[in-house]
């Protein structure tokens, strides 16, 4: 049986699909056979980022329509061989991904992966839903930022109220705080709201804090996942993360802003 | 924070700002996250009947459900206007 997991945040633009990927990366790197399947239908854009867009043939839709078999639409990462993608449809209806659908294909995948990643769209319509509705555990990517922490919070009654777990009265889905686009120098000012702060409002555990950094739009611009990068501080967060998300006992790092020097700190401000 | 801002004299805590009103908008929707479905339609209602007797208006009315382990108690508050 596979361990289901959506990456979701309720709010866009905040991260998913940068984690959905590193994650997933992560997972498979440590040897477990992982899918991730891109629920964004008519915006999918995790073959983008995971440097396989121009080997998608059939997709998630095709499947669950029985135009394709799933071995014809999952694409073998090309870096990680535990690693395999399913591609969300470009042309299709949202509402093509039933639940019925998602069910038969999500049973198929847990007879031969450990892993299913589910990288969910934006927004709290069908497509979240359905991402979100099978899953064992959610990863709630938040940005420190008011309209993020707030839209992470209805996504979290969504769950608690919607998923599948919740309707059968089944052990509620565990939830992860992944902050992302963390910024200490800014925090140290007074002018982000901290990790101490966003874990006081949510109030759901800690999975790891990405730092913003300049390597992970250089990473996606390559279509790299930026765990990948593994000298750089987002990249090693996120293989925090996942050692984290395995039950591994790992020390928070990057949250913290570096010491400037005596002259920069009395001359350059901040 | 630089030794020249002393000087400067402005500082604003925008994050401690947001932390508060999160708070506040945050614990506003959970209440009303856990209330059934039927419940804005039941008040539009309530508020109909009551309109045949007192013309109140459509915040004069509130409609909640608490629910403990045993038993909900649908609460009912209505301000009437002032003889």
């Amino acid at each position: 049986m596979a361990r289901i997991i959506v990456v979701t945040s309720g709010k866009g633009g905040v991260g998913k699909t940068t984690t959905s990927a590193s994650i997933s990366t992560g997972l498979a790197k440590r040897g477990h056979k992982t899918v991730v399947i891109d629920f964004d239908v008519g915006l999918r854009n995790l073959d983008l980022i995971m440097n396989c867009e121009r080997r998608v043939v059939y997709d998630f839709v095709n499947v669950i329509q029985g135009e394709a078999s799933l071995n014809q639409a999952l694409i073998r990462d090309k870096r990680v061989d535990t690693l395999y993608i399913l591609p969300a449809s470009q042309t299709r209806e949202k509402e093509a991904l039933t639940k019925d659908g998602v069910e038969k294909v999500i049973n198929e995948l847990s007879d031969t992966f450990d892993y299913i990643v589910c990288d969910s769209p934006a927004g709290i319509e069908h497509g979240a839903l359905m991402a979100l509705y099978y899953a064992d555990e959610a990863v709630v990517v938040t940005n420190p930022e008011v309209s993020s922490v707030r839209d992470s919070d209805r996504i979290l009654g969504i769950l608690q109220s919607k998923s599948r777990r919740a309707e059968m009265g089944q052990d509620p889905v565990k939830e992860h705080l992944l902050l992302t686009r963390y910024n200490p120098q800014r925090v140290e000012k007074g002018e982000m709201l901290s990790v101490a702060d966003v874990e006081e409002i949510l109030a759901i555990p800690l999975l790891g804090v990405i730092p913003e950094s300049q390597v992970v739009l250089n990473a996606s611009n390559q279509g790299l996942p930026v765990i990948l990068e593994g000298e750089s501080d987002a990249g090693q967060a996120y293989d925090d993360a996942v050692g984290r998300l395995l039950g591994e006992d790992r020390e928070h790092r990057f949250m913290t802003a570096q010491k400037k020097g005596f002259f920069s700190r009395m001359f350059k401000g901040g | 924070m630089s030794f020249l801002d002393y000087f400067k004299g402005k500082k604003t805590h925008t994050a401690s700002v947001a932390k508060e009103r999160l708070q506040i908008i945050v614990a506003h929707e959970r209440g009303q996250r856990d209330q059934p479905d039927y419940l804005p339609k039941l008040q539009q209602e309530l508020l109909e009947v009551i309109r045949k007797y007192v013309q109140i208006s459509d915040d004069m009315i509130q409609v909640e459900v608490d629910r403990n382990d045993s038993c909900s108690v649908l609460e009912l508050n209505v301000t009437l206007p002032e003889r």
